[in-house]
């Protein structure tokens, strides 16, 4: 009789727990998951407005043939391939550097270096915009020390448009990968460097034999982040460098909102965009856990 | 190593200080390459007033910001605490699907969304703001994590003592998690505060447009006024940083939970 009565109470319980975890789920699977197969039949159609009619795969033959979208995909990568790398290493450097025991000032450096993350990415996008502008202040100093003989149009030539908003994606997020190593780091017991110091490892061997390899789940959840925001980029696209000059520097994000929103309204065709960018998401993440598991 | 952690950290800082200075000065002045703070701050303040309706914008940002912070943690919570503390099988599987959700790109989703939203007359407003990150994979995990450490024991007593689950959610976990809350509340104000693809493309009407998007607005123009933009850049900046600076702590250790 215990039994049965224990039964109920846990099924109860059992109950319980899907009442509270019921809203939660649900809006994900309606705000994420069905969004996701509309978004998926509707790259099946094309038409503007509300007169859509199934047109199967012509969208997708369509976008690897438009200049632009292929345009946006190189951008995109070019950024991708070398800001997450260079930024995941400096915030690597940075997080055992400051994870030194005998470090002074630490909070301080921790928090100066923190705190870009305090601005919002239209804010960061516009002043690192007015800083190279051609009457800003990079170009008032590169001309005042004499390496340049006149202001340099950094937002409007190619290459240094892309590595504008590359140097301002680094400002932007090295610290906030920083202070995830830096939890991570916590987690390690810090006499294991001290142990390593008295056999006689250099501070390079125990970065490289230590920090990185138990820092390993922490790395793969930054690097998988970091490839998600990536192949997302819009607010500095569209704030920074107006995906100009002549689209050479426009993310996909950007180029697909403009197709959806600014110009014509052209859904289908958008959302077809929109999908590759959630295989290349899977793709990509999928290939991160496969390296991150070799490692072992 | 002190060398390189301060270039470091003034590369980090420069630029926010270069926009504090920017704003109280002059825009000849900021081109010419004054960078201490100057007395035009009222000036600026005054020419932002006229250019664009910046209240409003302040206002709207915040209310969007506050409702969706108070309703998503309080959604996510739940289902954090639900899926940890009850945990079976059932339950498990559900969550390893919802984590799934975290790889769906935003731009896959926003076109349908859209669509759902102006069907069902939400452009423009608050509804329509928070709806599509009110619940996410990512804060239902933190609570989840944090859930894990939630004694039981003392759960069991209070069940014997009569108190329903409802209440020793509300009164025994909330109150035990304030970091936990705290991290959430800083992540979730701060990402919808600076939102800025959602909001323009929900935000058709002027009268709801949100700071970021005021702020972008004020570049359009052919000749920039330098200290008005950058006040305009700090103002959106503010309420961000000020969130910041008091949870700063609370946001590291929530951090450091989820990283466990």
């Amino acid at each position: 009789m215990s039994k049965s009565k224990k039964m109920t109470l846990s099924k109860k319980q059992n109950l319980t727990g899907w009442v509270f975890l019921a809203p939660g789920a649900f809006l994900i699977f309606i705000m994420s998951f069905v969004p996701m197969f509309r978004a998926l039949l509707l790259s099946f159609k094309s038409g503007i407005g509300a007169n859509m009619k199934w047109s199967g795969i012509s969208n997708y033959v369509r976008m690897f043939q438009d200049t632009v979208f292929v345009q946006s995909i190189k951008n995109t990568f070019f950024y991708l391939i070398i800001q997450v790398p260079v930024m995941l290493i400096l915030a690597l450097i940075l997080a055992s550097i400051l994870n030194n025991k005998d470090l002074r000032f630490k909070g301080l450096f921790r928090t100066m270096i923190f705190l870009p993350c305090a601005t919002s990415l239209v804010a960061y996008a516009i002043i690192f915009r007015s800083l190279f502008a051609n009457n800003g202040l990079v170009n008032l100093l590169l001309v005042n020390l004499g390496i340049l003989d006149q202001p340099y149009a950094f937002l409007t030539n190619t290459t240094s448009a892309r590595i504008v908003i590359i140097i301002a994606l680094l400002w932007r997020w090295t610290g906030y990968n920083m202070v995830f190593y830096l939890s991570g780091l916590q987690n390690i017991e810090y006499s294991v460097y001290e142990a390593a110091k008295i056999d006689g490892a250099s501070a390079v061997q125990s970065f490289f034999k230590i920090t990185v390899p138990l820092l390993k789940p922490t790395i793969l959840l930054t690097a998988i982040m970091s490839t998600n925001g990536t192949l997302q980029l819009f607010d500095e696209s569209v704030n920074l460098t107006s995906g100009g000059p002549a689209n050479t520097s426009i993310t996909m994000s950007h180029y697909i909102y403009d197709m959806s929103f600014k110009y014509v309204p052209n859904f289908g065709y958008a959302a077809a965009m929109s999908f590759l960018i959630l295989v290349l998401v899977a793709v990509l993440a999928f290939l991160q856990m496969k390296v991150g598991d070799k490692r072992d | 190593m002190y060398v390189f952690l301060c270039i470091v950290s003034f590369i980090s800082v420069f630029p926010l200080y270069w926009m504090v200075s920017a704003a109280t000065n002059k825009s000849a002045d900021v081109i010419s390459g004054r960078l201490i703070p100057g007395g035009y701050f009222m000036e600026n303040l005054n020419n932002l007033l006229a250019a664009q309706n910046i209240g409003r914008a302040f206002g709207n940002s915040f209310k969007y910001a506050a409702i969706l912070t108070i309703v998503s943690l309080l959604v996510s919570s739940l289902a954090g605490y639900g899926f940890e503390i009850f945990h079976d099988k059932g339950k498990d599987l559900l969550m390893s699907i919802i984590l799934l959700a975290m790889m769906v790109p935003f731009v896959a989703t926003m076109i349908p969304l859209f669509q759902m939203c102006s069907k069902a007359g939400w452009l423009n407003t608050t509804i329509g703001f928070i709806l599509p990150t009110i619940s996410t994979p990512f804060l239902i995990m933190m609570f989840r994590q944090s859930a894990r450490s939630f004694p039981h024991d003392i759960m069991e007593a209070a069940r014997i003592d009569g108190l329903s689950e409802i209440r020793i959610f509300f009164q025994m976990f909330i109150p035990t998690m304030r970091s936990t809350y705290a991290a959430a509340m800083t992540i979730t104000f701060m990402n919808a505060w600076n939102s800025y693809l959602w909001p323009k493309v929900i935000m058709t009407d002027s009268t709801s447009q949100t700071m970021p998007m005021v702020v972008a607005n004020l570049t359009e123009g052919y000749v920039t006024d330098y200290g008005m933009l950058m006040l305009a850049v700090l103002i959106c900046t503010l309420p961000t940083a000020v969130v910041f600076f008091c949870l700063q702590n609370a946001f590291a250790e929530g951090i450091t939970g989820a990283v466990k």
